[in-house]
């Protein structure tokens, strides 16, 4: 997925449409904006991210999840298995971004991507319902798809690369 | 200047502002099975010395009480775990990149081993104890045949133990201060330091005293020289670790760590042991308890510590 830093204007629209389309538990979310301001007034620069899980190549969480709950499904994408995950929050604590929680029903739940949409051929809700339609969504080993091509063609940047995780997730500047 | 704050709300429980998904449970876990691997430890090391004689409570009594610390820790697990009704899951794969699933794995391996070893020991503490079964008498009569390769296997599998309660948060990346190797070893002589204190507590002769203040004084030694190399480590290092040393170094839990851990729980025992070892008259239960007071808080202040290091972005 790739996100443009420069289209959102920080509504929020996706951390809402993420939170009824997947049931996410009052006072929980998977997706959350980050505004970031540099600089001092007037000369002030605002870069606003619409953030969640990376959806890691290399992630610690897979590699660290004791029963296979947490896994790489096809694609890429990385899920877990609610009734493998025994709550250990052993993931929870690897993940450089925050970007699990652990559901009130005791299993560790985070942003799947939309998966049960995708699979229909629909995009993830996030990407969807953004009404600067910031978002890029798609297979980034599929050179046509939007994702590649926008990848390609503005700069972009990933979040704490340092940690070592591959992040899949780029931001355009 | 920079400012980052997240416009859209994000107040998931047990992670923001600052994590702590681990409370107690994981830090008292981690100390019995660093307890539970030093008295196994050193039972197995005098049995293989053929010592057992000389150190009787370090040998035939004290891994009883790991069987115990053992029970305890795994009972400090389970009430971690927030899906616990699928808790059998830990035991349906084996998955070695995992840190939580080989600890799981070596303690079903060293649980029952504490457990043989104790039932081999038994008729020293209670001379009258009556097995009931004929089966039991057998099958203990075969471990005590090959009593020296249990004490092997035990060796091996207690270091492992051991290692394995620093290997835990060191395996974590996204904790900086967690993240050093040096964590392992620390952890193993922590949990090794607690096992003699242990023994110094529960036994009441004076040579198995000596030796084992001796042993302990040696492994202080060794810890706060750990530390120190930690602290040299975090400190030449990124930022993101400078800042997990600086914690320590003026941060919020500097009082905590210095006066518990390292005065409390390293120097002040060790200098109670040295003068004891030089023929004063110290009550000795004091530096155990101390000992075993400051490797509780050691793991508990690194497992808080570390859930609020984290990576800058
Ligand atoms: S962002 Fe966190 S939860 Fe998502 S894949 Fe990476 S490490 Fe795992
Ligand atoms: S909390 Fe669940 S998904 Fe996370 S590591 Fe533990 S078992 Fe795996």
């Amino acid at each position: 997925m790739a996100i443009d830093t420069k289209k959102c204007v920080g509504c929020s629209d996706c951390v809402v449409a993420c939170q009824t389309e997947n049931n996410v538990p009052i006072g929980y979310c998977r997706d959350w904006v980050v505004e970031v301001m540099d600089g001092t007034y007037p000369q002030l620069e605002i870069e606003l991210r619409s953030e969640r899980c990376n959806h890691c190549e290399n992630s610690p969480c897979v590699r660290c999840c004791p029963t296979g709950a947490s896994h790489y499904a096809d694609g890429g994408i990385v899920l877990v298995t609610k009734n493998e995950c025994i709550g250990c929050s052993a993931c929870i604590a690897s993940c450089p971004y925050d970007a699990r929680y652990v559901h009130p029903d005791g299993y560790v739940d985070k942003c799947t991507f939309c998966l049960h949409r995708v699979k229909k051929g629909m995009q993830p809700a996030c990407v969807a319902v953004c009404p600067t339609k910031c978002m890029y969504f798609g297979d980034l080993n599929d050179p046509r798809s939007d994702v590649s091509k926008i990848l390609k063609k503005r700069k972009h940047k990933t979040l704490i690369p340092e940690a070592g995780t591959k992040p899949q997730l780029y931001f355009l500047i | 200047m920079r400012e980052e704050i997240i416009v859209s709300g994000r107040n998931n429980p047990l992670i923001d502002p600052l994590l702590h998904v681990w409370h107690w449970e994981i830090p008292v876990y981690l100390f019995l099975g660093g307890l539970a691997a030093g008295l196994m430890f050193f039972a197995a090391l005098y049995t293989i010395r053929n010592r057992e004689n000389n150190y009787k409570v370090a040998v035939q009594i004290a891994p009883m009480f790991a069987s115990i610390a053992l029970i305890l820790g795994l009972g400090a697990l389970f009430l971690d775990l927030h899906h616990k009704l699928y808790f059998w899951r830990l035991y349906t794969t084996i998955r070695l990149a995992s840190p939580m699933s080989w600890g799981a794995w070596i303690l079903m391996i060293v649980t029952p081993i504490s457990f043989i070893w104790s039932a081999l020991h038994i008729k020293s503490i209670f001379p009258n104890w009556d097995w009931k079964f004929e089966v039991i008498e057998e099958l203990l009569e075969f471990f005590t045949k090959y009593k020296k390769v249990l004490a092997w296997i035990m060796l091996i599998s207690s270091a492992i133990l051991g290692i394995y309660t620093g290997i835990l948060l060191s395996a974590f990346n996204a904790r900086p201060l967690w993240n050093t190797s040096i964590m392992g070893p620390l952890f193993l002589a922590s949990g090794l330091s607690a096992g003699t204190a242990m023994v110094i507590w529960i036994s009441k002769n004076h040579d198995e005293r000596k030796r084992f203040a001796q042993l302990d004084l040696m492994i202080i030694g060794i810890e706060l020289f750990l530390i120190i190399h930690m602290f040299m480590g975090f400190l030449a290092s990124t930022q993101v670790q400078i800042d997990a040393a600086n914690l320590f170094l003026g941060g919020e839990y500097t009082a905590s760590f210095w006066i518990f851990v390292v005065i409390l729980g390293m120097i002040v025992p060790a200098i109670l042991e040295g003068l004891e070892l030089k023929g004063y008259k110290i009550p000795i239960v004091i530096p155990a308890i101390l000992v075993l007071f400051g490797s509780v808080m050691l793991r508990i202040i690194i497992s808080y510590a570390g859930q609020a290091s984290r990576w800058l972005y």
